[in-house]
């Protein structure tokens, strides 16, 4: 739509009265259905083959098409360049040339240890799965572990020691560190202060812990920019002492989730959502029908957990705590003087349904109970008092257990009672990251620290705006650094010493439920860089011994006792059993006994509550500058992507479609369709975001089901340092962060600019012209029509079938369903894909031209009002149709078809006549515009999987079912003259995916969980009435909605 | 105003178009010929390595195993080229003072890794593997040829695409028990040789190849190891 078009600028609202039934839209646009829309749907890619990186002109472009047919004649005439073999000198131990090696190890994400087993190709890791041994991974992963193994070999990682800016020796950072030790010894540490992010590493503690008793007057302070510790603060509050609680989504029936994105962005995204969807899959119940849960969520920003929700309702971040205070009020939780009223957000036959659902399974049989989440981004005492709900509701010890808190604690395990030991004294503040770093703020710029070290974290860019940390460390006479890039803390020390990856150095990490793992390293550093351990242990004097032989003597210490008499005797074996296994058993922290609501309940969450509200007033800025715009609420929160920002150099998921916004390469203040409406802004709109004195000039996205009055900003972007990929894209929200709207906050304005700021968004590209695409339901239509539930809209082949033969397939026959009700949206396996098949990263520009390469797209529908709309997720792969469209219109046979039904791409005999892609009714092939795989870069070579053809400029390319997985595994049964096993294969999506919502295999094996997914009565293929015989298909997506609730009318918009 | 061409242009102006047709086809045929030729494939030539290694000398005079040095063949996609330390295995004392050997003696001192020149390369959208091949009863000689009387590493054969598919359509011919494939003797010569019918007794109980003729012990051999034809592209190409 178009500014000019007044009078239907909005016509998302005549549209949406006359939506009857089950019509899906992926965007507003579409829902607008306006001509501009019409008209750039009609290419293939929005804007064709006649665009250039900008900066070409049309005389380069004839230049250079004369250059490159000159050459192209004569690169015919050279033959093959000349290539070497280098062998080992001495083989390795395990390795046969040419197969891959497996490691276990772990990724330390956010401070917790993710377990991962690393392929190896010949000494170079390429890639990570999850490993199945580690309760918090399940063999499953996320975007973030997923797209690690690219940080490591980022080009612009920290390579060499800097001393004010200049590279350095490390012979010289020793003699630093030396004469920084004379100085501790002289005065006992004072003056000394440490600051991380999280740490877990059992070893690391210990060692801080020895260099707090060499200098006793030292301090260690930790600060995440995304603190998750509200809820054992909140805990302490409910139970007289700090706990740490431990969901599990498996177990509960009902789920109420307050802000609380627990499927994609929570504690524990990887177990939460497989135990989630485990719990959901009533759609492949052809046999044995289950219960489904329930998921009510009230939340202020559209997320995938909301969308996965079977009640959603958009309230801002303020009412959570009202909603909360009627929830106890209703079930007799004592919560002090106040009585609780529904919020006015929230419609009272919403709420009933709620609290009948809650008290339904109130002390329910021991199988299932209900639940009550809130997100971190709230203050401990609505934790509070969501946890004393869950005890009301009997929640305790069925799906919520408590333990003592994994962060902060160096003990290798508890005591009986699950107390923690004394260790705690070495954090200033264990529970309060926030607490953490102002203590250190304050104490910086009062001139009591003289000596800052500054480990693998970034609090010049994260701190709060409202410290001014940038003085604060200033005054730091001396300061140093430990980093992956040289990033904006580094630039105002006088020291950066570059930090070893994961993958690089020895070390352990404990998971959320405090067990521990092993990391294991896969190849040596890439450059002189150094692991925290090796940090502190030069300032322990300690340098000699090497980080492998700290952690070993660490563990050979503390082992934790097996009861295997024999296994524990024998060190080594026993460290090789870890290792194989990934985690150390019996490190895990027991469930604390004895949790019970504290008496003192109400008096504590009554005085919180009201210092929290003291505080909110004291600092309530002066808003009634009309001039300066809209009043509104802004929430932060940590970019799916990119989290706090830390992987802002990381190509792979700047470049991944966020999810439900589908931007990439730049964040954006989102708003709900409502305000966009009222304020009269569209996408891609500048607008200027006023918070007191701090201003923010960034561009907005409209997001369905945004709450109305809400902005949401995403933390990380708009960098000044850190790399090339990172400082650039984005807006920085850290400006506008402050201590008093360090989450939410209800007072920035918000004005518009009249100006224009492009923004990549993939959601419109690679659209299927309104057809029936997706299915959606209730389990109720599922039990009412068992057989042919309503929304399956079964289709009708057309009388003239296709013209391709039928053809039998007796061997192999490859097929794979996705389950979209369990499917979350949470983009591991767009990631998974990226990193098994050797996809590269386009730039925002290409982006913004349709030209992304990524195999695996996750389409997102929406159905009814665009206010609060019900979502549907999905993926969409090659369907490797059997009678694929695609293949007869090659000119050249470069995409045909196998006698296993894959749908092949030969990229060697491919001209790029992108025949095939206009041919494909599903839009899943990628068209190499350039040359997008960088040849080039030396560090990037060894992260390709040579398994895998590098595409070159001029090849369309697509997904190939992991072909090479299935190659080794025919190879594999051949050898061992056999057939391929049932799971034998899994595609690199299937095995990222943490909700098992895909599922790949032998059509004609019927032990395949595949062939009993296709048997499902809600399972449908795409597009089934064009007879293209897709062997990707779908199950439909189920929700389980309250019968008590009818299904939500579209609101009808008054405005 | 005269003429500007004689008439006989007219005849010489035909010729040419028309025996533009020829030079046109005789421009691909030539690249056709070309592109088959040992001088494109480099088929036969012999490459210069950093130690002038002999096949010769070590297959057909020691009659070492191909498996000695290229360890992992029977079980990667790749052969695997020898490590320093297995060629310092004899040659710590063998002819542990030739200067021919130095660079072997250099690599296992300084720890560096010997730079050899691939002889057969594959481009690299193609996947090789050596494993299966060798499984299905491919022997080494069927492409790598006599190595056992080359004194340098040279192509036997053009590792042209059409060359692959040969075989892949019709891969009868070339196989042999796997008993022989390491062995350099052709199948003929196995069984003047007498040594065939040992070879197949783990593989072939029943059969008797005095009796039989060679190709019914191939086709015997196909039913045995499950041979089929393997055309899809993905089998090569991903």
């Amino acid at each position: 739509m178009t500014a000019s078009s007044a009078e239907n600028s909005h016509p998302t609202n005549t549209r949406l009265t006359d939506q009857r039934g089950h019509q899906f839209w992926r965007s507003l646009n579409e829902l607008a259905d306006g001509d501009a829309y019409r008209a750039r749907l009609a290419p293939e890619f929005p804007d064709h083959a006649d665009r250039w990186p900008s900066g070409l002109s049309r005389r380069k472009f004839l230049s250079l098409m004369s250059a490159s047919l000159a050459l192209a004649s004569w690169s015919g005439c050279a033959k093959k360049p000349e290539e070497e073999i280098l062998p080992y000198v001495e083989m390795p131990e395990q390795l046969v040339p040419g197969q891959p090696l497996y490691f276990a190890t772990a990724m330390p994400l956010f401070g917790y240890g993710v377990g991962l087993v690393a392929e190896s190709h010949m000494g170079r890791p390429t890639r990570v799965e999850g490993n199945r041994h580690h309760p918090f991974s399940l063999g499953a992963t996320d975007p973030f572990t997923q797209a690690s193994v690219l940080t490591l070999y980022d080009p612009d990682r920290s390579q060499a020691i800097l001393n004010n800016g200049q590279i350095s020796a490390k012979a010289e950072l020793q003699s630093a560190i030396g004469a920084l030790r004379q100085r501790l010894d002289a005065n006992n540490g004072r003056g000394f202060r440490i600051l991380s992010g999280t740490i877990t590493s059992p070893t690391l503690l210990a060692q801080l812990k020895r260099l707090k008793d060499a200098y006793p007057a030292m301090q260690w302070h930790h600060y995440e920019p995304v603190p998750q510790d509200a809820d054992i603060r909140g805990c302490e509050l409910a139970f007289g002492r700090p706990l740490q609680p431990l969901y599990d989504f498996g177990k509960a029936a009902v789920i109420l989730s307050l802000d609380d994105d627990f499927l994609l962005a929570g504690h524990a995204p990887i177990p939460h959502a497989r135990q989630f969807a485990q719990h959901r899959r009533a759609s492949v119940a052809t046999s044995r029908p289950r219960e489904m849960n329930r998921l009510y969520v009230a939340e202020s920003t559209a997320t995938v957990t909301g969308a996965k929700a079977d009640h959603r309702l958009p309230l801002a971040p303020q009412s959570m705590e009202q909603l909360l205070l009627a929830l106890a009020s209703r079930l007799d939780v004592n919560s002090g003087d106040e009585v609780g009223t529904v919020p006015a957000e929230v419609p009272i036959e919403w709420f009933e349904a709620l609290v009948d659902d809650l008290i339904r399974y109130r002390f329910g049989d021991c199988e299932s109970s209900a639940l009550i989440v809130v997100g971190y981004n709230h203050p401990p005492h609505v934790h509070a008092l969501a946890q004393a709900i869950n005890a009301k509701l009997g929640a305790i010890g069925t799906t919520v257990t408590y333990i003592q808190p994994v962060v902060g604690t160096t003990a290798s395990s508890t005591d009986s009672q699950g107390n923690a030991s004394d260790d705690e004294a070495l954090l200033v503040s264990p529970f309060s990251q926030l607490d953490s770093l102002r203590q250190l703020k304050e104490a910086m710029k009062q001139g009591e620290v003289d000596t800052l070290l500054v480990l693998s974290s970034n609090p010049v860019l994260t701190a709060p705006a409202d410290w001014d940390f940038t003085d604060a460390i200033s005054r730091v006479p001396y300061r140093m650094h430990l980093g992956m890039y040289a990033d904006e803390t580094a630039e105002l020390c006088h020291w950066h010493i570059p930090e070893s990856h994961y993958l690089e150095c020895w070390s352990d990490v404990r998971a959320r439920n405090g067990l521990v793992s092993i990391i294991q390293p896969l190849i040596a550093p890439l450059y002189d860089t150094w692991s925290p351990h090796q940090v502190v242990a030069e300032l322990l004097g300690q340098a000699s011994v090497s980080p492998y032989e700290q952690l070993r003597s660490a563990w050979r210490e503390r082992r934790p006792d097996e009861g295997a008499a024999e296994i524990a005797n024998d060190f080594d074996s026993q460290w090789a059993r870890w290792l194989k296994l990934g985690v150390v058993p019996g490190t895990a922290f027991p469930a604390a006994p004895n949790v019970g609501l504290s008496s003192e309940f109400a008096e504590r969450f009554t005085s919180a509550r009201n210092s929290a509200l003291a505080t909110a007033n004291n600092t309530q800025l002066d808003d009634s500058d009309e001039s300066r715009g809209t009043l509104l609420q802004i929430s932060f929160r940590p970019d799916p992507s990119i989290w706090d920002g830390r992987f802002a150099n990381n190509g792979w998921l700047q470049e991944l479609p966020k999810p439900l916004t589908k931007l990439t390469w730049d964040n954006a203040l989102l708003i709900a369709p409502s305000l966009a409406r009222e304020l009269d802004l569209e996408n891609e709109e500048l607008v200027t975001v006023t918070r007191g004195a701090r201003q923010l000039r960034l561009p907005v996205w409209i997001v369905p089901g945004q709450s109305p009055r809400v902005a949401t900003l995403h933390l990380g972007y708009g960098r000044k340092a850190g790399g090339r990929v990172a400082s650039g894209p984005g807006f920085n929200a850290y400006e506008l962060r402050t201590t008093d709207a360090f989450w939410f906050g209800n007072d920035v304005r918000l004005a518009k600019t009249g100006e224009r700021f492009p923004l990549a968004c993939t959601q419109e590209h690679h659209l299927m012209h309104g057809r029936e695409l997706v299915r959606a339901g209730t389990l109720s239509e599922l039990q009412q029509h068992p057989d042919h539930p309503p929304f399956m809209h079964e289709h009708h082949l057309p009388d003239n079938p296709s013209l391709l033969p039928n053809w039998e397939y007796d061997g192999y026959k490859w097929g794979m369903v996705i389950d979209t009700t369990a499917c979350i949206g949470c983009n591991a396996c767009v990631v998974a894909c990226q990193s098994e098949n050797n996809i590269p990263v386009v730039g925002k520009e290409q982006v913004l031209m349709g030209r992304e390469m990524h195999w695996l797209r996750i389409d997102t529908y929406y159905h009814s009002a665009a206010d609060n709309p019900e979502t549907a997720f999905q993926p969409l792969p090659c369907m490797h149709c059997e009678k694929a469209p695609c293949e007869v219109v090659c000119p050249v046979a470069a995409t045909v078809h196998s006698d296993e039904g894959l749908n092949e791409m030969v990229y060697n005999r491919c001209v790029g006549t992108r025949y095939c892609s206009n041919n494909c009714p599903y839009k899943v092939r990628r068209f190499n515009f350039l040359q997008y795989a960088d040849y080039d870069t030396p560090v990037l070579k060894l992260l390709r999987n040579p398994d895998v053809t590098v595409r070159s400029r001029g090849v369309m390319e697509k997904c190939t079912y992991c072909v090479q997985r299935i190659s080794d595994a025919r190879i594999a049964a051949k050898k061992e003259e056999r057939l391929i096993r049932a799971g034998e294969v899994i595609t690199a999506c299937q095995s990222a995916c943490p909700a098992e919502a895909i599922q790949f295999g032998n059509l004609n094996n019927p032990r395949e969980p595949v062939t009993e997914w296709r048997e499902s009565p809600i399972h449908y293929k795409l597009l089934g009435e064009l007879d293209t015989e897709p062997r990707t298909t779908f199950l439909a997506s189920l929700t389980n909605p309250n019968p008590d609730l009818v299904p939500r009318e579209p609101i009808h918009d008054e405005s | 105003m005269a003429n500007i061409f004689h008439p006989s242009m007219n005849a010489i102006s035909r010729v040419s178009i028309f025996g533009m047709v020829f030079v046109i086809a005789a421009i691909f045929f030539i690249i056709w010929i070309v592109v088959r030729s040992p001088y494109w494939t480099e088929e036969g030539v012999a490459r210069e390595q950093p130690v002038p290694f002999s096949h010769q000398h070590h297959v057909g005079d020691a009659g070492i195993d191909c498996r000695y040095c290229h360890t992992s063949v029977d079980k990667s996609s790749f052969a695997g080229i020898p490590s320093t330390s297995i060629c310092m295995n004899c040659h710590a004392y063998l002819w542990n003072d030739q200067p021919m050997l130095q660079p072997i003696r250099d690599s296992y001192r300084d720890q560096k890794p010997i730079r050899w020149t691939r002889v057969h390369d594959l481009g690299d959208y193609a996947f090789f593997n050596h494993s299966i091949h060798l499984h299905k009863g491919i022997g080494c000689v069927s492409c790598h040829g006599r190595v056992d009387e080359m004194p340098l590493m040279w192509k036997n054969q053009s590792l042209l695409m059409e060359w692959c598919l040969s075989c892949h359509r019709d891969p009868v011919p070339h196989l042999r028990p796997r008993e022989f494939v390491y062995d350099m003797r052709s199948l003929e010569e196995l069984a003047e040789s007498g040594d065939l019918q040992r070879g197949i007794e783990n593989d072939l109980p029943e059969f008797d190849a005095a009796e039989s003729d060679l190709q019914s012990l191939r086709l015997a051999l196909s039913q045995r190891y499950d041979i089929q034809s393997e055309t899809n592209c993905s089998i090569c190409h991903r």
